[in-house]
């Protein structure tokens, strides 16, 4: 596609996406129309593709000049985001301060079931499953073993892992659609039992997840007698906002680990297993390659980000209840997955972050929130079905010519 | 190094190979020929791992003495596999574990007749992909990028390099496997089967699609294969002008029966032969 034709599509694309959400307003019982926003913001979209064009050019790599170029480029991007993400907790309320962690645990688990579905290529439709089993583990854990969240995070991550295993062990023999339809089923089945086995999990009522402690400091306004509190330790006043920058800083840290395990493992055999395992399964296993193991470790893994995502949402709801776990929530987070671009980390951090944002700052327009998803993802899957950042291979160079 | 003996493979009714037995000699090249639908591909499936054998042998002898093809891939257990623990539990593991992976693993490697590349790789990606035994696995180590894994997934890239350099693909390296030209990828295949290291190189039409001055080329690649990389090669192929170049021994196949073995020339000669391709008996013919 040539240059000009792909900035005006993106220019179509963004008036399409934006003229309902800022060109009207509501006023009373009728609409306002600012129709200059909506085009305002696609130019913004079309000089920005331009831009990106020029930059990258919208070849292939064809050398290692352009390889140079985009690492050299990367560190600068890497430390505005750093910085934006330390800077930005101080100057925010704790309303967006809540949309940013709970953004943060859609980078996760968009991150986890990427690996599943982006590199493996096995389609996961119960994802939230391993989502509630990290999120239940913490909270029962809690409620019957006096677990700290320090322990429930690595044992919810364990046991999520464990329960990938579990349910990837029947499914090795399936492709695509059956393969879909009994991870749909799973995450429907560990569901059910959460709402029902009232006994143990209370059931629609849910159970309580306390906040995690700052090195056994909690942050209550007024601790247990014998023990003392974040703000009393630290000499500062009481603010309720303390726990919630602290969980945040903690999610970045951890999501941060795992965006670079992401990127390594793409250059380490493991991760090539698996893409190849998406490219063809006989021809992996003509080369020897274990499909059995490969096949679970990938439902593993993903499953154990899954679980940590969990541990931490509850950690920041304080409380969890299986409506938290139904099947839209699978759809939200392959949604992410999909149109970040199935593969590439850089598209799909971006897409969490957009699909958890937008609805939130969006608010008024909640009722069309469906039908915009969905005539994006149509519109993603015309023209860009490997998602808008197309994922770039490792470059190998040679260390000597051959003479 | 290979023996195949009283293979048979049936599907529901039919009988796909019946009784089939031939010897593939260390350091040859060894042909499979036979009209159409007469079981090559059935029989390299069976000896590659991909396909159970309903019956029969098939060995692989080896520096670490003889490896049984059809063990590894998991036999049926039987009641009275209950009195003899050490051999149910080899029985279990390779029904749980087993597969065409260890066929693989004992040094038969294969290529495809419709070319199998990870199309969304590139090209030194699907080498490495190969190079299952010489990189590091464990994820720790490549997460701190130890020494170790550093210098493994150096020697991989170098072995890289080098079978693509052997097969004239030095260009195309970072290229994605599924844009190269199609003569290109089946040299790729070919490339991506010698990163296994394989003792016994199992080729399923590797001229099939190929013009004329890429099929030349390609008999001399695989004469080098076996001279200068004592690699054992069988290999299906519907170009007689090939097989009858480079194969040291030819076995022929008709409706899932060996009908003649012998070379080039012996076979040429064989009435059964002519009668299976020309659709006569020996005699009209002559």
């Amino acid at each position: 596609m040539s240059e000009a034709k792909e900035t005006l599509l993106t220019g179509l694309v963004a008036l399409l996406l934006f003229a309902p959400l800022t060109g009207v307003s509501l006023e009373g019982y009728g609409l306002n129309s600012h129709w200059q926003n909506p085009f305002l913001l696609a130019g913004m979209a079309m000089i920005g593709r331009l831009l990106l064009g020029r930059l990258r050019g919208l070849r292939l790599p064809a050398g290692l000049a352009e390889y140079d170029w985009q690492t050299r480029l990367q560190r600068p991007i890497l430390a505005v985001v750093v910085i934006a993400a330390l800077i930005f907790p101080w100057l925010v309320g704790k309303y967006w301060l809540n949309v940013a962690t709970l953004a943060l645990i859609y980078v996760l688990l968009a991150l986890g079931l990427n690996i599943v579905v982006g590199l493996a290529g096995l389609l996961d439709l119960g994802f939230v499953a391993f989502y509630a089993v990290g999120a239940y583990f913490y909270a029962l854990g809690f409620k019957y073993l006096d677990l700290s969240f320090w322990i429930a995070l690595p044992g919810g991550a364990l046991l999520a892992g464990v329960c990938g295993m579990l349910l990837g062990f029947p499914v090795l023999r399936m492709h695509g659609d059956y393969l879909a339809i009994v991870t749909l089923g799973f995450g429907e089945i560990v569901r059910l039992v959460l709402n029902n086995w009232i006994d143990f999990t209370n059931g629609p009522n849910g159970v309580r997840a306390p906040f995690p402690s700052f090195f056994g400091l909690d942050f209550s306004r007024h601790p247990m007698p014998g023990k003392s509190s974040f703000h009393q330790f630290f000499n500062l006043p009481y603010s309720s906002i303390h726990k919630e920058i602290f969980l945040f800083f903690l999610l970045f840290i951890v999501v941060c680990g795992m965006v670079y395990f992401v990127r390594r493992l793409r250059r380490m055999p493991l991760g090539r297993a698996w893409e190849a395992l998406r490219e063809d399964e006989i021809a992996c296993r003509a080369l020897g390659i274990n499909h059995v193991t490969v096949k679970l470790s990938a439902f593993g893994i993903g499953a154990m980000t899954g679980g940590i995502g969990g541990a931490f949402f509850a950690a920041s709801q304080g409380f969890v209840n299986p409506t938290s776990f139904t099947f839209m929530e699978s759809a939200h987070i392959l949604a992410i997955v999909v149109l970040g671009g199935m593969g590439s980390t850089a598209g799909v951090i971006g897409a969490a972050v957009i699909l958890t944002v937008l609805p939130e700052a969006l608010r008024d327009f909640a009722e069309y929130r469906g039908l915009l998803f969905g005539c994006a993802m149509v519109m993603m899957m015309i023209w860009r079905p490997r998602g808008l950042l197309r994922s770039r291979r490792a470059l190998f160079r040679r260390e000597q010519r051959a003479c | 190094m290979l023996t195949v003996r009283e293979l048979c493979m049936r599907f529901g009714g039919v009988m796909a190979l019946n009784r089939v037995g031939f010897d593939v000699a260390a350091g040859s090249v060894t042909a499979l020929i036979g009209p159409n639908g007469a079981g090559k591909t059935t029989v390299f499936n069976c000896i590659t791992g991909f396909y159970k054998a309903s019956s029969g042998q098939i060995r692989l002898r080896g520096q670490t003495g003889e490896i049984d093809l059809i063990a590894i891939l998991g036999e049926p257990l039987h009641v009275g596999d209950a009195w003899q623990p050490g051999k149910l539990a080899h029985k279990i593991y390779y029904k749980m574990f087993g597969g065409a992976h260890l066929a693989t693993r004992a040094g038969v490697v294969r290529t495809f007749q419709n070319v199998r590349l990870f199309k969304e790789m590139t090209a030194m990606e699907n080498l490495l992909v190969a190079q299952r035994h010489r990189v590091d696995w464990r994820p720790l180590s490549g997460l701190v990028q130890s020494r170790r894994f550093r210098r493994a997934e150096a020697a991989a890239v170098e072995r890289g390099w080098y079978w693509l350099d052997f097969f004239g693909l030095g260009e195309d390296g970072n290229r994605l496997a599924g844009e190269l030209p199609y003569g290109r990828q089946r040299r790729l295949e070919m490339a991506r089967a010698m990163c296994v290291e394989p003792r016994l190189l199992c080729l399923d039409e590797p001229a099939a699609g190929l013009n004329p001055r890429e099929t030349r080329e390609l008999s001399g690649l695989i004469r080098q294969l076996r001279d200068r990389h004592g690699v054992t090669v069988c290999l299906i192929e519907h170009d007689m002008g090939l097989v009858m170049e480079i194969s040291d021994h030819v076995v022929v196949l008709d409706h899932g029966q060996v009908i003649a073995t012998g070379t080039p020339r012996e076979v040429g000669e064989d009435p059964l032969v002519l009668e299976a391709y020309l659709g006569i008996s020996g005699e009209e013919a002559a």
